[in-house]
């Protein structure tokens, strides 16, 4: 099998980690262990600074790093059963180890007729990951997000012991490790539920809205008739077109629709990277006016309304994923991402935090709009019913600490939180605002791991 | 821990009295640090810094710190980190400038002087990299001078002693790489504080709010280098490859 990306490095020789954003990487002591026997194996004699476990580190900060202690790579360990199924039944278990990547599983699920139950905009990211972030992806108002879709997982805790738990079998210390930052334990394995699917391409409804209230119309109207829905949306645009935004919804389609541009195997799956980025970018490429220019031209060249576009799962998943190495375009300084969500009945305080980017001259990218489903029992879990934000920002830009700062407050202030997985910046002291049930979850991580020997960077910098 | 942005949690400031370091300690305050320690030479000298501090909210203390005993560096650092846990950022700021017509009349006040400025910034600039390894994050801010970019007539021991340390800080800072610790070097100009007071200002002359802004903006851009105020990266650029003659000249101004 073809190698996959592997988790950045900061220096190739050492073992100085940082997460997809690339801003303050620290050292620890790798290991890679290569079978189930090896990652139980993996846990330190010396627990000093702890230890946690690291996917492909797509996590934006500094989840998946732990200075001065042990970090355990768990993607040389990353085998998965499909397990046989009744086919007359919507879904079909599949067992996987924690370092098994959506990537790997697209490539044999998707010939089987089968997709992923949650995919998030990158399919770079592994079992264990998914369940630590409790990831969620398009489809979240309708399925919720990823851990909503597990029937069990194996856990070590950090006595060494191995738990199984569920939503049925210790539900506490399973939703507490939904989206808990691996911070339970580690995760060895998952056993979840995957839908079939009536062939490798997506049927695609595209909508160009003119600004914020129009996508947001669009959405509130329309998105329970689709599977899978996100905006695309411009906050460099000012004025009447604050806002501005391409909405794409889509659902899989049949072998029927699929024909005409794939022949005849309806689950033909090919996912490749295209290009990469060069591993060098100067400083200041990517400034204000290129970006502006980037984000006009591609509202400019979205058609107005098309329906029934027949799209490959690369083009409407996973975009980026054709450019390897796309978090080396912001160069030496790194990037960092906010993503929030805040309740539907705020909906002015969306705009205001859509205005308020938007006049700051924040360079910013194409951000992401969504709305949520309800969230799960997970006190740690990121996504609730509302709007979802994100969007990713180049850390060298004057002034941001505050800005953030700033939309941090409004975003608490209606009862919102901001993403963990994606957080590199927050105040640590507006946690238990954003996750009311904080309190609980260390309930459980007392009762699991009252010496800490599980800490990660993340952990120390907001004093989980 | 440091964040995305910068900004860092807790800070041991060795020479706890400069007012540059000061001005960069209000800044990290004003944002995320919460715990802070002063190292100078008599607690008393801080008290009023310490209070400012506390009634800010920051967990904040004073501890010893003797830059012409290196043999107690190590010590200090461990103190610190008992104190307040992960050090997050060790500023390096403790120095002396003198006045070079004594430095010629008292070669050994001139030695002394080398001894606080560079031996003192090896041994503690040591001791704290030992430190942010094993921890395997933290930042050393070693606060050098433009003076040791290109020594003149007129302050020629100090800018030679802050030309050592400047080197010593570089070079720590390459060896540190893959460490997740780092070394970052603040090259201030003319700075008017107690320590320049009555002297005649060098051009680009500037004050510690100025400096710290370079350095807050410099830390957030994940600089190695900071010069503050930045233009002089590019004067100095220019006045380092003079001819010496010329140099001279416009040095003794």
């Amino acid at each position: 099998m073809r190698p996959e990306p592997a988790a950045s490095r900061a220096v190739p020789s050492t073992s100085e980690l940082f997460g997809w954003g690339r801003t303050a990487p620290t050292g620890a002591d790798v290991r890679r262990p290569t079978s189930p026997i090896e990652l139980q194996r993996a846990l330190p004699t010396s627990f000093e600074r702890g230890l946690i476990a690291r996917g492909l580190g797509r996590s934006y900060g500094d989840a998946a790093q732990n200075a001065g202690g042990t970090v355990i790579e768990t993607t040389d360990v990353a085998a998965f059963t499909i397990h046989e199924s009744d086919p007359n039944s919507d879904t079909v278990l599949v067992t996987a180890d924690a370092g098994a990547s959506i990537d790997r599983l697209l490539h044999a699920l998707v010939p089987q007729g089968l997709f992923v139950p949650v995919t998030p905009g990158t399919r770079y990211v592994t079992v264990g990951g998914a369940i630590a972030a409790d990831i969620h992806g398009k489809n979240h108002h309708l399925k919720g997000s990823w851990c909503n879709h597990v029937e069990s997982l194996h856990l070590q805790l950090a006595d060494g012991s191995v738990a199984e738990v569920g939503p049925d079998r210790d539900s506490e210390l399973f939703w507490a490790t939904a989206g808990g930052m691996g911070l339970t334990g580690v995760i060895l394995d998952a056993t979840f539920r995957c839908p079939r699917i009536g062939s490798s391409q997506l049927a695609v409804d595209t909508d160009r809205a003119a600004d914020l209230d129009a996508v947001c119309q669009l959405m509130r109207d329309g998105d329970h008739l689709y599977d899978y829905s996100v905006a695309w949306i411009d906050l460099m645009a000012t004025g009447k077109n604050m806002g501005r935004s391409v909405l794409t919804r889509g659902r899989f389609a049949s072998a029927d629709e699929a024909a005409p541009k794939i022949g005849a195997d309806p689950y033909v799956y090919k996912a490749n990277e295209l290009v990469s980025a060069p591993p060098f970018m100067p400083a200041g490429l990517l400034n204000n006016l290129s970006i502006r220019a980037f984000n006009e031209l591609w509202f400019r060249k979205a058609p107005v309304e098309r329906r029934d576009e027949i799209q490959s799962i690369p083009t409407f998943f996973h975009p980026l994923d054709m450019v390897r190495g796309w978090n080396r375009i912001y160069g030496p300084a790194g990037f960092l991402q906010w993503q929030f969500v805040i309740p539907f009945d705020a909906t002015s305080t969306l705009t205001t935090i859509v205005d308020e980017i938007s006049q700051s001259g924040c360079t910013s990218f194409l951000a992401v709009l969504k709305s949520f489903g309800e969230g799960n029992p997970g006190p740690l879990s990121f996504p609730a019913g509302g709007w979802t934000l994100a969007l990713d920002i180049p850390t060298g830009i004057q002034g941001l600490g505050p800005l953030l700062d700033r939309l941090d407050d409004l975003v608490v202030g209606v009862g919102g939180r901001i993403y963990l997985a994606k957080d590199s910046r927050v105040r640590p002291e507006l946690l238990p605002e954003m996750y009311p049930r904080l309190d609980e979850w260390r309930e459980v991580r007392e009762r699991v791991d009252p010496n800490r020997r599980i800490m990660s960077d993340l952990a120390r910098r907001l004093g989980l | 821990m440091r964040d995305a942005l910068g900004s860092v949690q807790s800070v041991l400031v060795l020479g706890g009295n400069s007012e540059i370091a000061m001005a960069i300690v209000d800044r990290l305050v004003a944002s995320r640090c919460k715990k802070v320690v002063l190292g100078v030479r008599s607690p008393a000298s801080a008290t009023t810094t310490l209070n400012r501090l506390r009634s800010a909210g920051v967990d904040a203390d004073t501890i010893v710190f003797d830059a012409l005993d290196p043999a107690s560096h190590a010590k200090v650092i461990d103190a610190a980190a008992e104190r307040i846990g992960d050090l997050d950022m060790v500023i390096l700021a403790f120095g002396v400038l003198g006045e070079q017509s004594e430095f010629n009349a008292d070669p050994v006040a001139a030695a002394e002087a080398a001894s606080v400025n560079f031996v003192g910034a090896v041994s503690s600039g040591l001791a704290a990299a030992a430190k942010l390894r094993t921890q395997g994050h933290g930042t050393i801010l070693a606060i050098t001078s433009v003076a040791g970019v290109r020594a003149r007539a007129d302050n020629f021991v100090y800018g030679s002693t802050k030309a050592g340390m400047d080197a010593f800080a570089q070079g720590l800072g390459d060896s540190l790489i893959g460490s997740g610790a780092r070394c970052v070097v603040v090259r201030p100009g003319f700075v008017h504080t107690r320590m320049t007071e009555g002297m005649k200002p060098a051009p680009f002359a500037t004050t510690p709010d100025k400096i710290a802004d370079a350095v807050i903006n410099g830390l957030q851009k994940n600089k190695e280098m900071i010069w503050a105020p930045p233009i002089l990266s590019t004067l100095f650029t220019i006045l380092r490859h003079l001819p010496r003659p010329l140099w001279r000249k416009i040095s003794a101004g």
